[in-house]
Parts: structure tokens; sequence; C-alpha cells
């Protein structure tokens, strides 16, 4: 059977179970969207390529599975860097595919040519330049066993002209056998008992836990052995909704904005958990005082993450969910019935902590943006998926809206690039279709990729933006007041669309508040309206995100107010 | 911590873009490439990169799991604390005025070098041996006056029991 390259793409990416690819067309890339038109797989047509990773990562973190890109050469590619990147630092599974001038000009600066493998190579787990048409199908395959398998991440495939055009007599690809990628799932049994041992002897112990629980869905272990072991919990940013927010174990986040009793109470314990996590230089603050009295055990799937900003105990190499299963079950044999008792002093501790120094604001006459978290999180009953943009509203949707499910909370936390909610929020929702989603935006923020108003109206999508409008580039200005005596330089945004009117313009539903008695009935008016809506909040200009441990200060050393 | 040179043999795939994702990968995260060889294996698809480098111990052990971590990458050997035979080629050409090419090949002759290359101005001098040979004729030569050299960077092989 002769089937061109496009035709053979189709036919794979069925076979992979896609329904949905995230897009922009372009010269070398329109035969493969000729093709992409007579299946049934959805495109999404976005309206600048960085949003079509974006998308892809927000579908994919919301659905659990591998999101599609397709892109065109040149300027295609290059606006796709800053997608892949993030998707890449959050171990996203992504496939990205971009079209290639033919494979005769390739080094010729052609029209719309960049060295796209070139460029993405350290931004991605892997990336492919196909040469020829017969190794199409088995390089698409590759890729999305790469992309999904192991520590998650980006895969690029990189297409050109010709290959896509020729056809050629296709032989189904053999199943993906790869010599020298077999990442390790199950963990050592000697090393878990270690752990066990170490379980039992702690008296202050913690466990934290990262984006890697989600990722393995291992929400379920990691609450099981928590509960039944009695250790208090933290995650990163990555990791909120990998166990209950309401559990009386969950000690709220860890690090730079995390809260005073989860910081403090790493900076005590003898015993450090840490699962799925990589040690951030925003969570562990300086590094030598990073839970100085503790040994610590990390588990994760990759093991350049262990040793890497942190020595370790002992380190386990897994798959989360596989290893937290093990170590449960080994756990069920000993007798785990006194540990309560004998970490009671350690839970006196972290209430005090908790009683002393809560994570709190100050209620006045103007909006405040806790507030509105707060609010949006007792309307929508806990159950929205909510996406950020990157600043303080990025960490006010983390302290104040509380995540008991995995998958719920999609945020750009490596790379930190403003422009991800919106798009994010656009490839969860079509991930999800029954569910509310809600990016939680800055002023500054939203202006990223506001465009992507548009992709939501196309597409009838009703995602929600909750705008913390406070006139300014929040969080660096937060810096400017703290460490530059309040030179507030280049950060105010003093020349602000009227975002209302602005939803208007894109067909979407715009909304404002101004007054704190204003806040609940916009967002119920918002959140019940079956059309994307901005929602801006006039908020406090020169709010502060608390606590903040200053940059190379260590983790117990926070700013409170 | 010391900072010590590792040498680790690299099989890697035999594909363009390898060499760029090893180089890439030490020059993305500060890592130094003291020398560096590649050259296709027995099996054609397979390639061994031999490469030096320098770090404390951390370094090094995360060097070994950045590397295995390529796709392209099938095995990498640490072999300093290992039994391995390492050599490296040296090609130097040196300046042989008259009243010196005696001298010149008498040096030649106690390293069990070759004389490659003859001019009427210069002899070209292949040495073959670890860093320590090369450098100690580099040292006898420099006097005479060199040139220009090449110098291959080191290749190694685990020694196998015997």
């Amino acid at each position: 059977m002769k089937l061109t390259g496009a035709q053979i793409m189709m036919k794979v990416l069925k076979e992979e179970g896609v329904d949905t690819i995230f897009g922009y067309p372009g010269g070398v890339v329109i035969d493969i969207y000729d093709e992409l038109d007579k299946t049934d797989i959805r495109h999404v047509l976005v309206r600048q390529e960085a949003c079509a990773v974006h998308a892809a990562d927000g579908y994919a973190r919301a659905g659990g599975r591998v999101g599609v890109c397709l892109v065109t050469s040149g300027p295609g590619a290059t606006n796709t860097v800053t997608g892949i990147a993030s998707a890449y630092m959050d171990s996203i599974p992504v496939v990205i595919f971009t079209g290639q001038v033919p494979t005769h000009l390739i080094g010729n600066d052609a029209f719309q040519e960049v060295d796209t493998v070139g460029i993405t190579r350290p931004i991605t787990k892997h990336n492919y330049l196909v040469k020829r048409t017969e190794d199409l199908a088995r390089i698409i395959k590759e890729a999305f066993y790469i992309a999904s398998s192991g520590r998650p991440g980006p895969v690029l495939v990189d297409i050109p002209k010709n290959v896509s055009v020729t056809a050629i007599d296709y032989k189904a690809p053999k199943k993906v056998k790869l010599e020298s990628y077999k990442p390790t799932y199950s963990p050592n049994v000697k090393q878990l008992q270690r752990v066990v041992k170490m379980i039992k002897d702690a008296n202050k112990p913690v466990i934290f836990a990262g984006g890697g629980v989600i990722l393995s869905q291992a929400a379920k272990e990691l609450t099981q052995l928590a509960r039944k072991t009695q250790i208090p919990l933290t995650t990163s940013l990555m990791g909120l909704g990998g166990f209950p927010g309401t559990d009386p174990l969950w000690l709220g986040m860890v690090g730079m904005h995390g809260t005073y009793r989860a910081n403090m109470a790493i900076g005590e314990c003898d015993l450090l958990i840490g699962i799925g996590v990589r040690f951030d230089d925003r969570v562990t603050g300086r590094v030598d005082a990073f839970a100085p009295n503790a040994k610590i055990v990390h588990i994760d799937i990759d093991p350049t993450s262990i040793r890497k900003n942190i020595p370790v105990t002992v380190p386990v190499v897994g798959d989360c969910k596989i290893t937290l299963g093990q170590l449960n079950k080994l756990l069920k044999k000993e007798g785990l019935s006194d540990l309560k008792k004998k970490r009671n002093k350690w839970f006196d501790h972290i209430i005090h902590w908790k009683s002393t120094k809560p994570l709190a604001y100050e209620q006045k006459d103007v909006i405040k943006p806790q507030y509105v978290v707060e609010k949006l999180y007792q309307l929508s009953k806990g159950n929205a998926i909510i996406t950020t943009e990157v600043g303080q509203n990025q960490m006010w949707a983390a302290q104040y809206y509380h995540y008991d499910k995995p998958n719920h909370f999609i945020t750009s936390g490596g790379l930190g690039c403003m422009g991800f909610g919106l798009p994010a929020a656009i490839g969860a929702q079509l991930a999800c279709p029954d569910k509310l989603v809600v990016d939680i935006a800055g002023d500054g923020s939203i202006q990223m990729n506001i465009q992507e108003m548009a992709t939501a109206a196309q597409y009838g999508l009703p995602v929600k933006v909750v705008i913390l409008n406070n006139g300014y580039l929040g969080m660096v200005r937060q810096w400017q007041q703290l460490f530059f005596d309040k030179r507030y330089v280049s950060t105010s945004l003093e020349h602000a669309p009227d975002f209302v009117k602005l939803a208007e313009a894109y067909g979407a539903v715009g909304l404002r508040a101004t007054k704190p008695e204003e806040v609940e009935s916009v967002l119920k008016k918002g959140l019940a309206s079956k059309k994307a809506v901005i929602m801006d909040f006039v908020v406090e200009k020169e709010e502060c995100v608390y606590p903040m441990i200053p940059a190379g200060a260590a983790a117990t050393e926070m700013l409170l107010a | 911590m010391i900072n010590e040179k590792h040498v680790f043999s690299i099989l890697v795939d035999n594909e363009p873009g390898v060499l760029s994702r090893i180089s890439g990968l030490f020059s993305g995260r500060g890592y130094n490439i003291e020398s560096l060889c590649v050259a296709e294996t027995m099996d054609p698809l397979i390639s061994r990169i031999t490469l030096v480098t320098k770090g404390d111990p951390p370094i090094i052990e995360q060097i070994e799991k950045q590397l295995n971590k390529l796709i392209n990458v099938i095995k990498v050997h640490d072999l300093t604390g290992t039994e391995f035979v390492q050599r490296e080629m040296a090609l130097i050409k040196v300046v042989a005025k008259s009243e010196h090419r005696a001298e010149i090949l008498r040096t030649v002759d106690i390293f069990r070098c070759k004389v490659v290359d003859v001019g009427l101005e210069h002899y070209t001098i292949e040495v073959t041996g670890d860093e320590g040979k090369i450098n100690a004729i580099l040292n006898l030569l420099k006097p005479i006056g060199i040139k220009e050299i090449a110098r291959t960077g080191i290749i190694a092989l685990f020694r196998d029991p015997k």
C-alpha cells in the first residue's frame, strides 16, 4: 500500500490514540494539515505557537495523557521554544511536530529555515529530524513512547516537507524497542527496607512530595503512606493535589512562599522523605541550612535528580506509584500502632506553628487578592481545575485554593513562564469538558497571551479568567519594595487595556469588581456563564505574598509580613 | 573536595547530532571537557567516545548519570579507579636545523617514536603513549623549537581480567 508521509503520520497518530492536536499551519506543513482534515482528529487553532505547546501541556496534565502540537518551520518552530522549555522543566509528556524545509534545502538558509533540532536539543527529552519517509512511523512511535515513559517530557519531531509528501510502500513499524533507554520503575527492595526502619525510628519525620507523585498517579499510595505512618506532609508547588489539602496531616506548601509550619518542620525534622521531587532552589533556600538535622530519603524515577542539589542518606530510584505501593506493603507487616503516640510531641510543635503563624492577610475596604482566591475556592467547592500565570497570582493560587485531588493545579513551575495559564486552561478544558477550569492571572501575565481568548471563543470553551489586577508586575514590584527601597523600576503597568471591553471584543463575557462586597456576585455570575469569561478584580496595589524566604536565605528565615 | 580527572568511555548510537548532545550537556551544565575522541566501533551502528573531564565526586556522579540519561547513549563506563589502558598520539613538527638533527633523532629513538615527514627545516614526529610520555617528549623538544603540534586526546579501554 502506497502512503505519503502525511498519511503515515495520521495513521500512527490514530494508533497512538490522539484525538486532539494544538497547532498553527504554515507552508511546509500544509500537506499534513490537508491529511489531518480527512481524519476525526480535532485540530485546535491557537493564535501563537507557544500557546500550542502550553495548551498541549494543560491537556496532558488535566487529562493524564500525551499532548500533541503541530506547527510550521522557522518562526513556527522558534515560537514553540518557551512552551517546550516549560513542559521540559515540569516533565510533561508532549509531542511537538514541526515542519522543516525540504531535505535538499537544509543548510542553505532557505526561507523559514532554522535548525529546530539544534535549538530544541537542551529543552527536549529527545528530538528527531526525520530524513526519510521510511523512518517516519518508527520515529513517531518512539517519540510517544519516550515522551510518556520514565520521567516524562517533551519530544520534538522535525519533518521536512518532502518527507511528508513522498509516497512509499508502507510497512507498519515493530514495537518500540530502544536498547539505550530503559527507565527503572521498580525500586531496590533493600533500600526500601532501610526506609521502613528509618520511618519507625524517626521522632520528627516529614514527607515532601512533588510533581512526580502527580505524574505517576501515586496520590492514593502517598495518602496511604502518610496516614498509616502518621507523617505530616508538605509538597512543592508542582505536587499540590498529590495529597488532600484538607487533611489534618497537611502542612501546606513548602519553599519560598510556603507556609511557616512547612518550612519550620523541614528545618527541624529528623527524617525527610522526598518523593518525586528535585529539591529545586525555590524549595531549599540556602542548601546547607536545608533540613540540617535530617536523614534524607529521596525517591525519584530520574537518577540525575538524586544528589544533584542536596546530599541524600538513602537514594531510591523508581516510579513513585510502584515504589510507594511496595513501601506500603512492607509497612503492613510492621507494628505501627505506637507511632501516633511516639509523634505526639512533634504534632504539638506543628500545631503550635500553625496556630501562631497561620497563612493570613488583613481584610480592608479594598479587595485583597487572597480574598478573591478564597472566595473562588468556596464557590467552586474546591472542584475547579486551576491554571495559573506566574508571579503573585500563582503563589496566591497555591496558598489560598486547597487542592484535594491531583491534576487540578496546573502551573508553569520550573520555567515560571508568564502567559502559560490561559492556553493551559484551554487545553485543560478540552481534556475535561465537564469541569470548571479557571485561570488565576495577573494583569501583567494575562497580557502575554491574551490573544488566546479568540481560541477559547472560537471553540466555545467556557474557560474563566480571574485577573488579580494590581496595576503592577506584582512579584517583581514586591522584590523592589523589599530589597530595592521601593524603586519600582519598569514594573508599573499604567497603560492597561479595559479587560471588560477586551473580553467583549473577543466575544467573551467581561465582568469587574472594584469593592470587596462585589467579589462574590462577580464570581458567581462569571462561574455560572456558559461562555469564556474574564473577571477583572481591581485589588490592593501593593499587596505582598507572605511568607517569603528571601533569595539565598535559609528556609527558616522567613519574612512573615 | 578534590577535583579529580576522570576518563569516561561512552558507547553511543552512531548518528548525526549525538556528539552535539554530549557536548551540549557539558557546556549547558558547566562541566568541563579536557579531551574527547570519537570513532566508529566494530559495529558500524555504534561509536565509542573517550572523554576526559575533571570534577569533584558529586559532579562526576552527575556527569555519569546525565550521560546515561541521553537517549542515544548506550553505555557509560567511568574508567578511573579501574584497570584500563590509555593511549594518546601526537604529531609534533619540530624545527630541525642541521646542528639539531642528530639530537632530535636520538630523542625520537629513546622515546620509540617515528619521524613521519622530513623537510629542509623540520621533522614531523609521531609519538604514541600515555599523557606523561607525550608531555615528556614535548618538554625535551621545546628548547629546540616546536612549530606546531596536534594531539588526539586520550583513547582508553577497560582491561579485561586475565
